[in-house]
């Protein structure tokens, strides 16, 4: 581990360097490698920048102040006195290790110098030390995003072309046949003169990078909490959360379960003899068995009863105000982004459309309409907000936000996702109250959808096409209209990563 | 360049009640050798430090020392004490005692010596030869050769 260390004293010729030679000592027999700045009479030889950007962490051996001490800033710090270094620098650059463990990864230096660590590019993350509760929640969520989101944006990009391809192969059903192409057929048959094939290819390519976007949120938050013992547990609990069919909520919380006890764990005191193998095989095992249990067992039975409770209760509004409903639906969708509630409303809307017969303005069509269009706002709001107030977002955000009005124009609601990760409080709601408009005047308008996906590539199995882009466009507009107005309310609190903000200025 | 210790410098095996006695006798040689000019001024100056924060340190040591106007050149004193002298630290009484004195705004060669010899300071060999060394004249030539190292 790198280390780097400032020692100083009141009178700075004896304990100072006394310091100095005890941590370098003690550095050296524990492996590390560590630098120390003698703050004392003799002059101080200043650790240079790059050695203070390498650092895992710092350590103060001080008594008095530590002159320029903004060089470390962010940085993970142990202040303790000079005798304290003295007398135990071993258990003081030990206390410095497990901080950096804490937070984990050396964040790149603020004017963004290229320093990997010496075993090839670290994986970094978004955590800085002394940071406030709420705001180190926010790292780590953030961290999970900026992880996630090239799995969703190779995958919803993927599919998206996919059903692009298929059109433009196959017609206006193009884009329903490619999903009912088998994954062996390509794997085995594959025929490079039919352009379904390849349009299949492109499909299941992106369902399977699609398939990560759960476990890399959860994977990711738990590294930001715990380093690496972190990923095997996150991941782990993540693809549990989609099994269970828990959504990116739950993947959250598997990610912070996860990440929390590994973190716990590392924190035992343990012999040195085992503390070897603690990171590698104890913590994830204990971790990973902990995390999987609590998503089986606790959350697996409230889940399903809340899907079959919001089951019943749609089956009971049938037949009611269609509108209510449509409102209903657009709520359920955008609310949970492929999670349980969003997964009811889909399904109920699917299972429709095979009872719809072939009436042509059944109100199950207007219905799957309904719920399409619901789920393809959220993304493009988000997508349109990030465009117009960019200075509200964090970089890997705006880039997220290029990719979402691919992901909504082609109903993948889940474009939304790394947005309502890092700002769920303001996100969640700015999603919903846009597609609750946009399901509701869908239903007014009466549009008909026959499609159970596709986004704008069925738009040719649509009828009531115009109302039904008009009912799209308003509820983008109103998703982007609240989203920038709450994010500028709650302005102050919202905390945007410090390390961002020149880039937001350029 | 003056050395940073002489013989006369050098208290093998005294005995004292407490960390002033022995203080005040390594200062007294330090005058006697010309490089402190004013001896109670010199203590009260190493006084101030010692309650800042006692100086005894774990292994047996304590180091008084001060920066001082009444300082001339960087001196080490140094005294054993076989029965040893308390000196604050947790682990017991003080067998060595480094006297430092480093004149207030020292040029930084010296106060590089001084540097070098607190680093030494913290090594068991460095402590234990000293606490073998037969004679004052091994421990000038132990304490010279260490910190030139």
């Amino acid at each position: 581990m790198k280390l780097v260390a400032v020692t100083s004293c009141p009178t700075g010729i004896a304990h100072t360097y006394m310091a100095a030679e005890a941590l370098e000592q003690a550095g050296q027999a524990a492996g590390h490698d560590l630098q120390v700045e003698t703050q004392g009479a003799a002059g101080a030889d200043r650790l240079a920048p790059e050695a203070i950007a390498a650092a895992d962490a710092v350590i103060f051996g001080v008594d008095v102040e530590v002159r320029d001490r903004q060089r470390f800033q962010g940085k993970p710090i142990i202040q303790v006195s000079v005798k304290k270094a003295i007398a135990d620098a071993p258990g003081v650059i030990e206390q410095a290790v497990q901080a950096a463990r804490g937070a984990p990864a050396p964040r790149p230096a603020a004017a963004g110098s290229p320093i990997g660590a010496p075993s090839g590019p670290a994986l970094t993350s978004k955590v800085t030390a002394e940071a406030r509760t709420a705001t180190r929640v926010r790292q780590w969520l953030m961290t999970g995003v900026s992880y996630m989101i090239p799995f969703v944006a190779a995958g919803g990009i993927l599919i998206a072309l996919s059903f692009m391809v298929a059109q433009a192969v196959a017609g206006r059903q193009g884009a329903i046949d490619v999903t009912k192409i088998d994954i062996s057929t390509i794997s085995t048959t594959f025929d490079a003169g039919d352009g379904m094939h390849w349009a299949a290819l492109l499909f299941w390519i992106g369902k399977t990078a699609f398939g990560f976007l759960v476990p890399a949120l959860a994977g990711f938050i738990a590294f930001a909490i715990a380093d690496r013992p972190g990923i095997a547990p996150g991941f782990v609990g993540g693809s549990l959360s989609v099994t269970i069919g828990a959504g990116f909520l739950g993947g959250m919380a598997a990610g912070l379960v996860g990440g929390l006890v590994a973190l716990w764990l590392a924190r035992r005191k343990v012999p040195k003899s085992v503390r070897g193998v603690l990171p590698v095989v104890v913590i994830p095992l204990v971790a990973t068995l902990f995390t999987g249990a609590v998503m089986l067992l606790l959350l697996g039975r409230p889940l399903k009863w809340v899907s079959d409770e919001l089951t019943r209760g749609l089956d009971g509004l049938s037949g009611a105000n269609l509108v209510i409903l449509g409102v209903l639906l657009g709520l359920m969708m955008a609310f949970d982004m492929g999670g349980p509630v969003n997964k009811v409303a889909y399904t109920f809307a699917t299972t429709g459309l095979a009872a719809a017969g072939t009436a042509a303005d059944a109100t199950q069509l207007r219905v799957m309409a309904a719920v399409m269009a619901a789920g393809m706002t959220p993304p493009l709001g988000m997508a349109l907000a990030a465009r117009v107030r960019p200075s509200l977002f964090s970089e890997p955000e705006r880039e997220n936000g290029n990719a979402a009005w691919l992901l909504g124009a082609s109903f993948i609601t889940e474009g939304a996702i790394a947005f309502a990760a890092v700002d769920a409080l303001r996100v969640i709601p700015s999603l919903m109250v846009g597609s609750a408009v946009t399901g509701g005047l869908v239903m007014n308008f009466g549009s008909t959808l026959r499609a159970p996906h596709g986004g704008i590539w069925v738009t040719p199995l649509i009828s009531g096409v115009v109302p039904y882009l008009v009912a799209l466009a308003v509820g983008t507009v109103i998703t982007t209209l609240v989203v920038v107005t709450l994010k500028q309310v709650g302005r102050r609190s919202v905390d945007v990563d410090p390390a961002q903000e020149p880039l937001a200025a350029a | 360049m003056t050395t940073l210790i002489s013989r006369e410098l050098v208290l093998l095996d005294i005995d004292a009640d407490d960390r002033v006695a022995v203080t005040a006798r390594l200062a007294e040689r330090l005058e006697a050798a010309g490089r402190v000019t004013d001896l109670d001024g010199f203590l009260a100056d190493v006084r101030a430090r010692e309650a800042q924060l006692s100086t005894g340190l774990p292994g047996g040591i304590g180091i008084p020392h001060a920066r001082s106007t009444h300082v001339t050149v960087p001196t080490l004193g140094f005294a054993r004490l076989p029965q040893g002298v308390d000196w604050g630290a947790e682990d017991g009484p003080a067998t060595l005692v480094f006297l430092i004195a480093a004149p207030e705004g020292g040029d930084q060669d010296h106060l590089t010596i001084l540097a070098s010899l607190a680093r030494r300071l913290i090594h068991v060999s460095f402590r234990e030869s000293l606490l073998n060394a037969p004679d004052e004249e091994s421990v000038v030539e132990i304490i010279t050769r260490e910190v030139a190292a």
